[in-house]
């Protein structure tokens, strides 16, 4: 539908809707390139190297070429193994603010007065920085007296500090992490729920259906646009959460809340040394995994997109 | 509607309805509540054992020492000096890039928008070490302009992404009219376009203004000490320095959560349009 006008058929102005578009992208496609998508490839290089990051003196790269080396010692590494399964139950308890969202959306989703701003203080927890959020339950897990640790007392008789708890601490950070998480998937489907086609809910009420499967055959079809927003973005929080992790327990105790993108930040900027090369591996390992819902998304973008 | 509007239903169900609400808010936002309670709350009582209790006084001299005494009120100056460039720059880049791709028919197009849209994705890990050497190299490291020129590539990504669908949603006639009129390309995007664009602006600003306020990662790579970290990285290294001193912890905490909240009050239709973009079809 872009295409140009049968009108005008004069060489300048076919000339200037060619480059026209070009010198439009340049700037931003300049910025994406360096910033973006050349340190893909840089970082993809590197991998292969052994490098601390520094150059000589005459400003020439200092590395050494190790092949798959990176790579074949991340395959013995038992920090690198619990950052993937940390990883993994990262990506599988995230997915709870799916459902957990969409049942706080169903019952914020009624036209009562002041139900506006009952939304909008729900949304807050999204609002704010991780590194706020982390501080936050940082507080209220702390042993001795935080709520987390004083209701596990009374519950149980021993109070439970589990950030400092090797096998606890990352179900402690991934539940931080839910918060802001559920509020974001909580606004998707608000915003899906007021598009949900009135005539289709009133015809199946004529039918007898409501509650659960009311929900289950009529409302959730119609949400599938705004669920797959919330799984896309659910999993890409899930893979690039580093603040929660950098905030409340440096990884520890003993290392056993690391996940990927912390465990790389250690290997090339933390104490560990500046192991470029060997956080290029990992950095490269998770891009790959996320590549995997990139692709996903792309895909489905691309059928969209052609159809239309 | 779904579910079924209360008002429809019983007395006893609105009643109940009336009372969970702010209940379930204010379970909600416990923490948050906890937060704002102890920042306010004297250091006494901290002493004393009382955490969670009611305070024994409104301690404002929190919020005084935090400012009299650390560097906060520095480290969110430095936030405005990255975060302001980065939303004009970031909406200036993709209001050119998402009009490029919106109008114009070329045959790399969709590689170039779904090059944008990938991108956008991709772990900053994988970023990490080649933009820290390149803003070294560059003689950039630990100023704010290093921090703000990354921050407007990357949101470029997402940015075009939001921008390109809604000039494709806005009547193209008015594009092919003025062409049949001979008017230049760029005075269309000027004249025509832009002035269509401002929910649009709007909508990005205040979203790039969140995402960049509360980014940590990247102020952690590309800034170190006071004169040029954000608050984020500042309220971390403070946190380092206030070992358990909660009521300090919680005041940096709620000052650092601010600006963003605010935003987000003033701003909410749009910063709301702006996140749902493409959940609905």
């Amino acid at each position: 539908m872009t295409a140009a006008s049968p009108i005008q058929r004069s060489p300048r102005k076919w000339n200037q809707r060619t480059i026209a578009p070009w010198l439009f992208l340049a700037p931003g496609l300049f910025m994406f390139t360096v910033y973006v998508l050349w340190p893909i490839v840089q970082s993809v290089t590197l991998s292969f190297y052994d490098w601390n990051g520094l150059y000589n003196k005459d400003g020439q790269f200092t590395g050494t070429f190790v092949g798959i080396g990176n790579y074949s010692e991340l395959m013995t590494d038992p920090a690198f193994e619990t950052s993937l399964w940390n990883n993994l139950k990262w990506l599988v308890l995230y997915m709870a603010a799916l459902p957990i969202g969409l049942f706080i959306a169903i019952f914020l989703n009624q036209t009562v007065t002041g139900i506006r701003l009952y939304k909008s203080l729900f949304f807050f927890p999204f609002v704010i920085s991780q590194v706020v959020v982390g501080l936050i339950f940082a507080w209220f897990y702390a042993p001795n007296f935080g709520l987390f640790y004083l209701l596990t007392e009374s519950v149980t008789g021993t109070g439970t500090a589990i950030l400092a708890d090797p096998d606890l601490v990352t179900y402690g950070i991934i539940a931080a992490g839910l918060w802001p998480q559920i509020a974001y998937v909580m606004i998707l489907y608000l915003t899906g729920l007021n598009n949900v086609a009135p005539d289709q809910i009133e015809a199946a009420r004529l039918d007898g259906a409501k509650g659960w499967r009311m929900l289950w055959y009529v409302v959730l079809p119609q949400l599938r646009p705004a669920t797959f927003i919330a799984v896309i973005v659910t999993v890409i929080g899930a893979l690039r959460s580093f603040d929660l992790v950098s905030i409340m327990t440096n990884g520890g105790p003993f290392g056993s809340s690391r996940v990927l993108s912390y465990y790389m930040f250690e290997m090339a900027l933390g104490e560990y040394g500046y192991r470029m090369g060997y956080g290029a591996a990992i950095a490269v390992v998770l891009f790959a995994i996320m590549m995997i819902f990139i692709s996903g998304f792309i895909w489905k973008m691309w059928r969209d997109e052609t159809e239309r | 509607m779904f579910p079924r509007p209360i008002r429809q239903s019983s007395p006893a169900a609105q009643w109940v309805y009336a009372i969970a609400l702010p209940l379930a808010l204010i379970i909600w936002l416990f923490p948050l509540l906890g937060v704002a309670l102890t920042s306010l709350r004297p250091a006494s009582d901290l002493a004393m054992g009382n955490y969670f209790g009611m305070p024994s006084g409104i301690a404002w001299e929190n919020y005084v020492f935090i400012f009299t005494e650390t560097p906060i009120g520095q480290y969110m100056v430095n936030s405005l000096w990255v975060t302001i460039p980065t939303v004009i720059g970031a909406v200036s880049l993709s209001l050119m890039t998402g009009f490029a791709l919106a109008v114009y028919n070329f045959r790399s197009n969709i590689l170039v928008f779904f090059m944008f849209v990938a991108g956008n994705f991709v772990p900053f890990q994988i970023l990490m070490v080649p933009v820290r050497d390149m803003t070294l190299q560059l003689g950039m490291y630990d100023t704010w302009y290093g921090l703000a020129l990354f921050h407007i590539a990357f949101q470029t990504g997402f940015c075009t992404l939001f921008m390109r669908n809604f000039i494709k949603a806005l009547p193209y006639e008015l594009i092919e009219a003025a062409r049949v009129e001979g008017v230049a390309e760029w005075r269309i995007f000027w004249f025509i376009v832009l002035p269509l664009m401002r929910p649009a602006i709007a909508a990005l600003s205040v979203l790039v203004f969140t995402f960049i306020w509360n980014d940590f990662f990247w102020a952690t790579v590309l800034t170190q000490g006071v004169d040029s970290q954000p608050i984020t990285a500042g309220l971390s290294s403070l946190n380092g320095q206030w070992i358990a001193q909660w009521h300090l912890v919680s005041a940096g905490s709620i000052l650092a959560a601010l600006p963003p909240v605010l935003m987000f009050f003033l701003m909410q239709k749009h910063f709301i349009a702006g996140l749902t973009l493409g959940a609905v079809k």
